[in-house]
């Protein structure tokens, strides 16, 4: 069911206005400034949607971002211009990928941390388990239990 | 009276699964067998009930009673009958009652068929399983009952949302539940095992196949998702990285963990303790994901607010059960031993691997998910996540695992020889670079890094390739020897392969249409022609179809190869459905190999043009094909488990299966 509510929403948004993203009189006739505000399009949010970009969007609000950034780069313009220009109208909030600052630190630290977390946990006990300070532990199983065990396991050796 | 049956079939569930809750749990505590025995028969009463109140729920959609609300509100006697059916899930309620009805029909089928577990792990393991049927089958009845009547019954239903009415609702929420669900049976016989106290290998042999079987609903549940977003959303994305498909997401990537940490355990009796807590983990995301989806809290943490009984119910079953459940595993995972020694470079040091990405991999996609939502609720800020944070993050951490994927079925368990792994791999690694080469000569533009990509996938389908070589020998042995050898090999060694090839035919298709997909937006007139990749379309013009409950405006295009030969016809349309008054874009798809034309239409500007967008998709068909290729490889592994754990006894004995089995009981 996990597009369901999306979706939902995506047409409640969507149904006054055109089901649509990118139009074709909004685009720039430069190809390569057409090309750089697509992929810029993708890194912004529509801040009235669901977790879509303005590039996927067919809100008005969308439409006039686009728009928005076309005419920024159109004046010149850098990238960077771009999105700064946005952050500092619409806030924080219309990056999809956001800023590392101390409110993201955990957002961006936390997958490299629990790798290495993960990593050393794991290393460590490796070498613990080698210095042979893990015993060599058998389960003590009911002697029924270990006739049924060594049934099961009977037919296995093939791997 | 079909609808107050049903309600009431439901509440006599409930109470069976109280009893089914309550009764074994007391029995293997006082060592009581009679109690331990109500489990399974008590399992199989309540999935009968569960089951009546769902066909009951089905009646009332197929009969059009639009006396019952929640058949009011979405459905529509125009509807052909297929959408009727699926309409039931295609709500809150319904969903509720397709989750509850596959929780116990899971119950059942541990009932029936769990005759070789010892009676005391049976007994826990059903009773915990009890207690989320408990927690559902509340919540169906206090929160979200399907069953209400409205007093003065409306002549005609409001009519499913028209973006449901699609084939892929038939099957994405069905497979996506089996997959979630599927879940519940590992994480019951985790707690059991922890409620006792103890574990052994045998156990990882029965709760694979059930983590294989929710594991392959759940890939083909996203894939199918993914397909269905890509052609009915009319811009052609496969992947967004929603909330909505990272709820579905975080389960697959830890019940992958899962199945690879079960084979460690069941092989060589290590990582029971690290088995226990992915376990615990899979359910719980499943659960978090069912929370996500179910309580409104995506659309805003204030839209949670407004309305917050059912969030905050599911919100109370997620604390009561993850909670509990992380709890249990503090206190009692110290009393479960560890086993099995290896060397870092061993199949299970490759598994572990495995699960450290897999597991950093799922952990990403959490926070990506619920940051914004922690830090809007902590301290009011709001930010976005997004497609761009996941691809920079989640990208570098599925690379490694790619690499090391193709090394792992060579290394031998205990102690593995890389160097020998590796020199098995050289053919494989020639033509990934063979690919990559082919790939910088023939494609222009596009990222850099896009070979490389190439080659990643090509490794890893060539060396899925190489594992079965090596064990067949073939072009070492003669053909038959090495096709006897085929034959012999275990078919979840097979299952292996499979899964693992595909994997590298999913990346290749999504390295190629991202790196060189191409896309074209314009406006056009009748007679105009739009060019992409090797084709030119040619637009004829505009007509109406009327359809059962909507109507289309389709703009017919002429498909032609740029030698100029007709290919054929695309037909996408503008569907309106007047029940609604809402309209969807129906896009048309036309497949050239693994490639796809796709043509999506919009609104028809007042000067007579029409703006069409057109993407030529190389290779996209593979995205998918890849997740079938992984869903058949499961089920070759299956059904050697099947085999083996339904039947613990070599092959020749099979005739005297069922005495021995009660025997051993």
């Amino acid at each position: 069911m996990k597009y369901l509510q999306a979706l939902m929403l995506l047409i409640a948004l969507m149904a006054p206005t055109r089901l649509w993203a990118v139009e074709p009189d909004e685009m720039l006739s430069d190809p390569t400034l057409e090309a750089r505000a697509r992929a810029l399009s993708k890194e912004l949010r529509c801040m009235v949607c669901q977790n879509e970009s303005i590039d996927d969007s067919g809100a008005p609000l969308a439409h006039d971002l686009r728009v928005l950034v076309r005419d920024r780069i159109k004046a010149g313009d850098s990238d960077a211009q771009v999105l700064d220009f946005l952050v500092a109208r619409y806030g924080e909030f219309v990056l999809l990928k956001p800023r590392l600052s101390w409110h993201t630190v955990a957002l961006w630290g936390l997958p490299p941390a629990v790798l290495l977390v993960g990593a050393v946990v794991i290393l460590m006990d490796l070498r613990r388990r080698r210095s042979g300070q893990a015993g060599q532990e058998q389960v003590n199983l009911t002697a029924a239990e270990e006739a049924r065990l060594a049934e099961l396991l009977r037919d296995r050796s093939a791997t | 009276m079909i609808p107050e049956l049903g309600h009431y079939a439901l509440m006599l569930a409930l109470g069976l699964a109280l009893i089914q809750g309550i009764m074994p749990i007391v029995g293997t505590r006082t060592n009581d067998p009679v109690l331990m025995s109500i489990a399974a028969p008590a399992a199989l009463a309540q999935f009968v009930f569960v089951a009546i109140a769902f066909l009951a729920l089905a009646e009332c959609y197929v009969a059009s009673d639009f006396s019952v609300l929640n058949v009011y509100e979405n459905s529509n006697s125009a509807m052909p009958l297929i959408y009727r059916l699926t309409s039931i899930w295609g709500n809150h309620e319904g969903s509720m009652m397709l989750w509850v009805s596959i929780l116990a029909f899971f119950g059942a089928l541990v009932a029936l068929f769990g005759n070789n577990l010892p009676a005391t792990l049976k007994a826990n393991a059903l009773a915990v399983q009890a207690w989320i049927a408990v927690a559902f089958e509340l919540f169906i009845l206090i929160t979200s009952n399907p069953f209400l009547r409205i007093a003065d019954a409306p002549f005609e239903g409001r009519d499913l949302n028209p973006i449901l009415q699609d084939p892929g609702l038939a099957f994405h929420p069905p497979m996506l539940y089996l997959g979630y669900v599927g879940f519940s049976i590992a994480f019951s016989f985790a707690i059991a095992a922890l409620i006792e106290g103890r574990i052994d290998a045998a156990w990882a042999r029965w709760v694979r196949p059930w983590v294989l079987g929710a594991w392959m609903c759940l890939t083909l549940g996203i894939a199918g998702g993914s397909y269905w977003a890509y052609y009915e959303l009319g811009w052609g994305g496969f992947w967004f990285w929603d909330p909505v498909e990272n709820a579905s997401l975080m389960p697959w990537l830890a019940g992958t963990a899962l199945l690879h940490s079960a084979v460690v355990m069941e092989k060589r009796g290590a990582l029971k303790v690290w088995t226990i807590l992915l376990a615990i983990i899979a359910f719980s995301l499943s659960l978090i994901g069912t929370f996500l989806v179910r309580s409104g809290v995506l659309t805003s943490v204030h839209a949670f607010a407004v309305d917050p009984t059912r969030g905050i119910f599911i919100l109370a079953i997620l604390v009561v059960f993850i909670g509990g459940a992380l709890a249990l595993y503090a206190w009692r995972a110290p009393l479960l031993k560890q086993g099995g020694l290896f060397a870092p470079i061993s199949r299970e040091g490759a598994l572990v691997f495995n699960n450290l990405f897999l597991t950093s991999a799922c952990a990403t996609v959490f926070v990506g998910t619920l940051y914004p939502l922690a830090l809007e609720a902590l301290t009011g800020d709001k930010i976005s996540v997004g497609p761009p944070f996941f691809n920079s993050t989640f990208g570098p951490l599925f690379i490694p695992l790619m690499l090391v994927m193709s090394f792992g079925p060579l290394l031998g368990w205990k102690r593995g020889d890389i160097v020998s792994a590796a020199q098995r791999l050289l053919a494989a690694a020639v033509l990934a670079a063979v690919a990559v080469a082919a790939a910088f000569a023939i494609e222009h533009g596009g990222p850099v890094l896009a070979p490389f990509g190439v080659g990643i996938a090509v490794f890893v389908m060539a060396g899925a390739v190489t594992d079965i070589a090596e064990r067949t020998m073939i072009l070492r042995l003669p053909m038959r020897a090495s096709l006897m050898r085929a034959i012999g090999l275990p078919r979840s060694v097979w299952g292996t392969a499979f899964a693992h090839f595909g994997i590298g035919v999913t990346l290749l298709g999504i390295v190629a249409v991202t790196a060189w997909g191409s896309e074209r937006i314009v406006a056009v007139k009748p007679g105009e022609t739009i060019d992409v990749s090797h084709y030119r379309l040619t637009f004829d013009g505009v007509f109406n179809r009327p359809g059962p409950n909507y109507r289309d405006v389709v703009g017919h295009f002429t498909v032609r190869r740029a030698s100029g030969d007709v290919i054929g016809a695309m037909e996408p349309s503008r569907r309106t459905f007047p029940a609604r008054n809402m309209a969807t874009t129906e896009a048309a798809l036309m497949s050239r190999g693994f490639s796809q034309l796709y043509l999506s239409l919009g609104d028809p500007n007042p000067d007579g043009t029409v703006p069409v967008r057109l993407f030529f998709k190389p290779h996209v068909l593979m995205i998918w094909l890849g997740a079938i290729i992984m869903f058949f490889g499961g089920g070759l592994s299956l059904s050697d488990r099947r085999l083996r754990v339904g039947a613990p006894r070599p092959a020749k004995a099979k005739a005297k299966d069922k005495p021995v089995l009660q025997a051993a009981e």
